[in-house]
Order: structure tokens, then sequence, then C-alpha cells
């Protein structure tokens, strides 16, 4: 199975259960390599339907401070990205059906080689990246990404028009990512009525299931949007959890995994107890 | 080795390319209003209306054209029985605000109130830039906000009260190491929040298309005037020119006009504390190619593709990247890229000011070091065009400071 059918198979599979699914992001090596890879193996059980794994980097300019602070931490404690690779292997070792997706900046990648870069991800279990600083207008990682039978995830923004919206869409494969907020992660929430109208103009463009992205942090919000996308997206709340969790040294204390794990089931149950995608 | 091309100055491709270097590497809720940028820039490139509105201010405002001086004494310090170089500078530090920024603050602003956006956002490092865009802002009445790196709001407090004076708000951004870098990737998330009704103000050649094209333009007025001013003075175009450069806007604004002339092209980078110290900013004789702030360039950067802090006891410098026209000079040979520590530029910093009256800024001190370094070995008929692109009020605190520490 390639990982833009690992994608499609499970948006399938919400489709059958007639709920939206939760996409849950966390930093790679935040706090550490082990907690962090101890939380991403339990993701699937507490209710993630799919995984954005973010790949840390020093400057993530489209994050808010949630997000840039769990960065740094994973890299202060020798995060990388042969690191990343190396915790997505692990979790394969326990699941071959929850998607993956890197979530990142292009730096790194460039950096590593793109063609090197995305055989390694493949091999390592990777489905899909969302690579925040490649609008379609920088193309160099698709052709690569295609090959290799994995999804590259455009982001849409309420900023992305009709007019730029088949641009933007015409690549895309696995899912389009809707940031429903203008601004970084973490921060502001938009209103679900805007989100509502949002999506009714990105589905006249696309036939891709929609996930929506930015300012969602609790079961309740996840819930109201999941009534009108294929999935939602929660990630500072998850990182804040962490965040949390740290003695004064920054390391993690006791239950700092569980503590994330909680918020996922929660948001799940959300999720679960919502009514179904309208499309 | 890359074919030489027929021309130098047709760059940027439609996309932003300079060969490798440039592009438009951002995230997409700004994506479209950067070829909204784009758009109502090529069309102000082309509108007489706008292009006589700029010059206006350029001359009655900033001041312009700034002159081009014959630094007599410096060149004959330099010489030697069998050379040395005749010296010009061009006072880029005499223009209003101290520096060469205004040109493209001046620029920007006129184009930002073609496009109606009300409201400004900038970074600064040195705060010459934040200094240029709090007065235009105060000129044209439009509330301004400029991001600004705690280490850099330390060493150039006394820009800090300048741009509070013109009613600037300051927002301290304390992520990283507290400078430009970090400067810039704050006033992103701003321009992302706020994209409506924002105009982001970038102060150099670098940044997504068609920032650093068009801010090489509004720029590029330093290299035409220096090209007419050298005709009256002798007759005959120089046979080099010599910039610092950080994001490299001064440089650009005098190299470009000559790309194509028979003339050598010097820039110098920030090597801080040497460049075998790690502690420098000299992106291109140190750095890798990769992507940061929209544009591919080189950056310092680590092995795993993580951006490294840049060091310069010049704020103006202390860049971890370069403008990608540069990286593009550089890789097909056209422009020479070479650098000048803390101490050389210290020492060149008294060297002028002693000599010439003229208290250079620390980033300009860079380029003089490397005058005072190689002018002595060239022709006595060999004219050099140095580019002295603020002055160097500023920095009075930094000098002290750095004296201090090593005494």
């Amino acid at each position: 199975m390639t990982g833009t059918e690992r994608i499609a198979k499970r948006f399938a599979d919400l489709k059958a259960e007639g709920r939206a699914g939760l996409v849950t992001f966390i930093t790679a090596g935040d706090p550490n390599f082990d907690v962090s890879s101890s939380i991403l193996k339990q993701l699937p059980a507490a209710g993630a339907d799919i995984i954005e794994l973010g790949m840390p980097f020093s400057d993530p300019m489209a994050d808010g401070p949630a997000i840039q602070a769990s960065s740094q931490r994973a890299l202060n404690k020798g995060a990388s990205m042969i690191k990343t690779l190396d915790m997505v292997r692990e979790f394969r070792k326990s699941d071959a059906d929850t998607p993956i997706i890197l979530m990142g900046y292009f730096n790194p990648i460039y950096i590593y080689g793109v063609e090197k870069f995305t055989a390694a991800a493949s091999e390592a279990g990777v489905d899909g990246f969302i690579i925040v600083d490649l609008p379609p207008e920088e193309a160099e990682m698709r052709a690569p990404v295609e090959n290799a039978g994995l999804s590259f995830i455009y982001l849409t923004a309420p900023t992305t028009d009709d007019a730029r919206l088949p641009t933007v869409v015409e690549h895309a494969s696995g899912f389009i990512y809707y940031v429903s907020v203008t601004g970084i992660t973490g921060t502001k929430s938009a209103a679900t009525q805007d989100i509502e109208t949002a999506l009714k103009r990105l589905r006249r463009h696309s036939d891709l299931p929609i996930a929506v992205g930015f300012g969602i942090k609790t079961p309740e919000q996840a819930a109201e949007i999941g009534k009108y996308a294929e999935a939602v997206v929660v990630g500072s709340a998850f990182v804040n959890k962490v965040t949390e969790n740290l003695d004064k040294n920054g390391n993690p204390k006791d239950g700092c995994a569980d503590a994330v794990l909680g918020l996922v089931r929660d948001i799940a149950g959300g999720l679960k107890s919502g009514s179904p995608a309208t499309v | 080795m890359m074919n030489q091309p027929n021309t130098y100055m047709d760059g940027p491709d439609e996309d932003g390319h300079f060969g490798l270097f440039g592009g438009r590497y951002v995230a997409e809720t700004l994506m479209p209003l950067i070829l909204e940028v784009e758009r109502a820039y090529n069309e102000a490139k082309d509108d007489e209306a706008f292009q006589t509105e700029l010059r206006g201010y350029l001359k009655n405002y900033v001041g312009r054209p700034s002159p081009l001086y014959f630094a007599e004494r410096l060149t004959n310090k330099l010489a030697t029985d069998s050379g040395g170089a005749r010296i010009y500078f061009k006072r880029e530090d005499l223009n209003h605000t101290g520096a060469h920024k205004v040109n493209n603050c001046m620029g920007q602003i006129l184009l930002a109130r073609k496009m109606g956006k009300n409201r400004v956002i900038a970074e600064t490092g040195a705060g010459m830039h934040g200094v240029a865009t709090a007065t235009v802002c105060a000129l044209f009445d439009i509330p301004c906000t400029i991001y600004m790196g705690t280490t850099d709001i330390e060493r150039q407090s006394p820009n800090v009260s300048r741009m509070k004076m013109l009613g600037a708000e300051i927002i301290p951004v304390t992520s990283g190491t507290g400078t430009l870098k970090d400067a810039m990737n704050d006033a992103l998330r701003d321009w992302v929040a706020n994209v409506e009704t924002t105009y982001y103000l970038i102060g150099t050649v670098a940044g997504p298309h068609p920032y650093p094209a068009m801010v090489r333009d509004f720029q590029s007025v330093i290299g035409e005037e220096t090209r007419a001013q050298i005709m009256e003075h002798e007759g005959r175009l120089p046979d080099s020119l010599i910039a610092c450069i950080g994001g490299g806007s001064n440089a650009m604004g005098l190299f470009f006009p000559f790309l194509d002339d028979e003339v050598r092209i010097i820039a110098v980078e920030a090597s801080g504390e040497g460049i075998e110290t790690g502690k420098h900013a000299a992106s291109l004789n140190a750095g890798a190619p990769g992507v940061l702030h929209g544009n591919r360039t080189y950056l310092l950067q680590n092995e795993d593709g993580q951006i490294t802090d840049a060091h310069s006891v010049s704020a103006g410098l202390d860049y971890p990247g370069i403008g990608p026209e540069h990286a593009w000079l550089h890789d097909i040979g056209r422009a020479e890229y070479v650098s000048i520590t803390d101490k050389e530029a210290i020492d060149a910093f008294h060297i002028c000011t002693r000599l010439e009256g003229i208290l250079p800024a620390l980033e300009s001190a860079h380029a003089i070091a490397h005058v005072i370094k190689i002018a002595g070995d060239l022709p006595k008929d060999h004219i050099m065009v140095l580019n002295m692109s603020g002055r160097g009020d500023k920095d009075m605190d930094s000098v002290a400071a750095y004296l201090e520490r090593n005494k």
C-alpha cells in the first residue's frame, strides 16, 4: 500500500463510520525523543485518525509561540531529520494503518536532499508531507513525492481566492488542509460560519477530503467543525500539554505523555459524538 | 561553470529566480498578497506619475543626490611609492535619517499607499531601517510597528528612541539571539495575521519575490547617481566599487547599474570574531545554499538544515543570510565577496573618523577596512568608489563597549 493509498483508505473508513477524523500534531522529539516516541505510538489508541509529525526547525515562521518553543525544545534535545524518521520507523512496527504526515519547513529537507529524503521517508513509513513554505509555485518536491507514491498536501487559506484555488488544488493529493484563519498556529480561532462558507467554496474546486486546522483547541470546537469537514487538525493544544508538564529544567514530569493523550481522547470523544460530515 | 549571460541586469525571471536563488517560499496565506505586491510594483515601475512623485520626495525630502566625495586624506594615507587607489565615498550617510535605507522606504511607502494599505510593519537590525520606516510613516500618517531583537535594542538604543519619538510601536523580539533574523520571523508572523490591512516594508534585498528586485530597484539610485558623478569628477567610470553587505541592499544599489560594465565589484561581509571561531555573519564565505525568509540563498546553517546564529559587532550585518541576487553574482563570479572582522572594522571606524571627519556606521566601516587592506596595492590611477552607507552616531555605545571589552 502506498502512502497515498493509506491516506485514502483512512478517509474512506471515516466516511463509512460517518464521522470526521482527528488529525493530531505533535513535534517530533518534544520534549525528548523517548517521551515523544511514546506519545506517538499511543496516539491511535487515544483516538488520532491521522498523525501530523512536526519536523523541528529553528525558524518556524508560520507557527505561534507554542510550536516555536516545542521545536526549540526538541532541537535542544538533539532532534534531527534522521531521528524524526527513526521515530516513524519505530511507530510503523506496531501500526500499519494510521497515516503519518510529516509537517515542517523546506530547508532541512533541502539540505538532506529532496530525492534522498523522500526515499528515506517513504521507506520509514511516511505517507505524505505538508511543507509550509512550499506553495505550488515552488514545486521542487512534487515529482519526487508523487513518484514515491506519497501525498503532497497543500494548504489553502482564507486569502486563497477563487482565482487562485485551481492553481493550489491542481496537484493536491491525500487531502486539502484548510488553514481556517489568517494567522499563525495556536492563536485565534475562526467562526464556524466562515469555515462553512469557505469549505463550500473549496469543494467547488476539489473532491479531496478537507482537514481544517489552526486555532482548534477544545472538544466542542472540534465537534462543531467536524460537522463540515472530513477531518479536524489540533496541534498547539497538545503541544501546550507538553509545556505544562515540564519541570523547571525543561525535562518532562511523570505523566507528560498521559496529559497529551488525555486531551487527544477528549477531543476524539467530542468528534465521535458530533454529527457526520455533510458530504 | 555556468555560461556567462549577455547581461547581468535582466534578472530575476518571472518567478523571482536569480539562477538557483530567490523564489517565493512563503506560506499560502501570504502568497496571494505577495502576488498583489508584485502586480502593484510592476504597475508602479511603468507609472510615470509614481516615478515622478518618488523622484520629488527623494530630491526634496531625502536630499538626493547624495554627494560623491573624494576622500583625499584617506587616499594619501593609503598611497605608497608605487601605488594607491583614488578613493571616493558615495555619501549615503548624508541622506535624511542617516543611511541608504530611506531610498527604499520612500519607494515602498508610496507603493503601500497606492495599494491602499493602512498599516506598515518592518523588521530592523541596526535600527536604521526602522528609523527610515518610522520616518516615512510619520510623513504619510500611517501607523507603524517595528520588530527589533532585544540584543539589538540594547546595542542600538539611540535608534530605538528615534523610532519611538517618530511614533512607531517597537515590539521587542526575544526568540533566537534577539537579532535581525528573529525580528524578521516575527514580522512575517504579524503579516500572516494581518494580511488584509498591512504592508510589510522589508528593508533589504531579501525575502520573497518581488522584494529582492524591488528593493534593488529603489536602491539603484545610488549607483545611477554615482555613474553620473564620477564622470563629472574623473571623466570615466570607476575601476572598482566596494560596499558592506548584510542582507545586501546598499551594495546592490551601488552595484546594479554597473553590472554590465568593466568594473570590479567587491562586497564585504562581516566575519565577526573570525570565520574560524564560528562567530561571524559571513553567509557567502562560510554558508551554504538553503531556504529561509521566503527565498533560496546562502545561509549559515548546520548539517541538519537548522539556521545558526550570526555574529557581528555591527547590528546591521548580523544576519545569517544574504540577498539572492548576491548569491547568484557570487556563484557566477561577477562579484567578489570578502570578509572583515569586528576588530578590523573598529580600527577602520577610527581611521575614517580621524582622517576625514566622517563618523561611519560600523556597517560601512567594514567596507572601509577592506579599502584600507587593498588600496595601497592598486595602481595610482585606479578609481574606487566606496558606499558610505550610513553614519555612525548610532554606534558610539557599541564602539565604546567593544573597546572596553578588548582593552
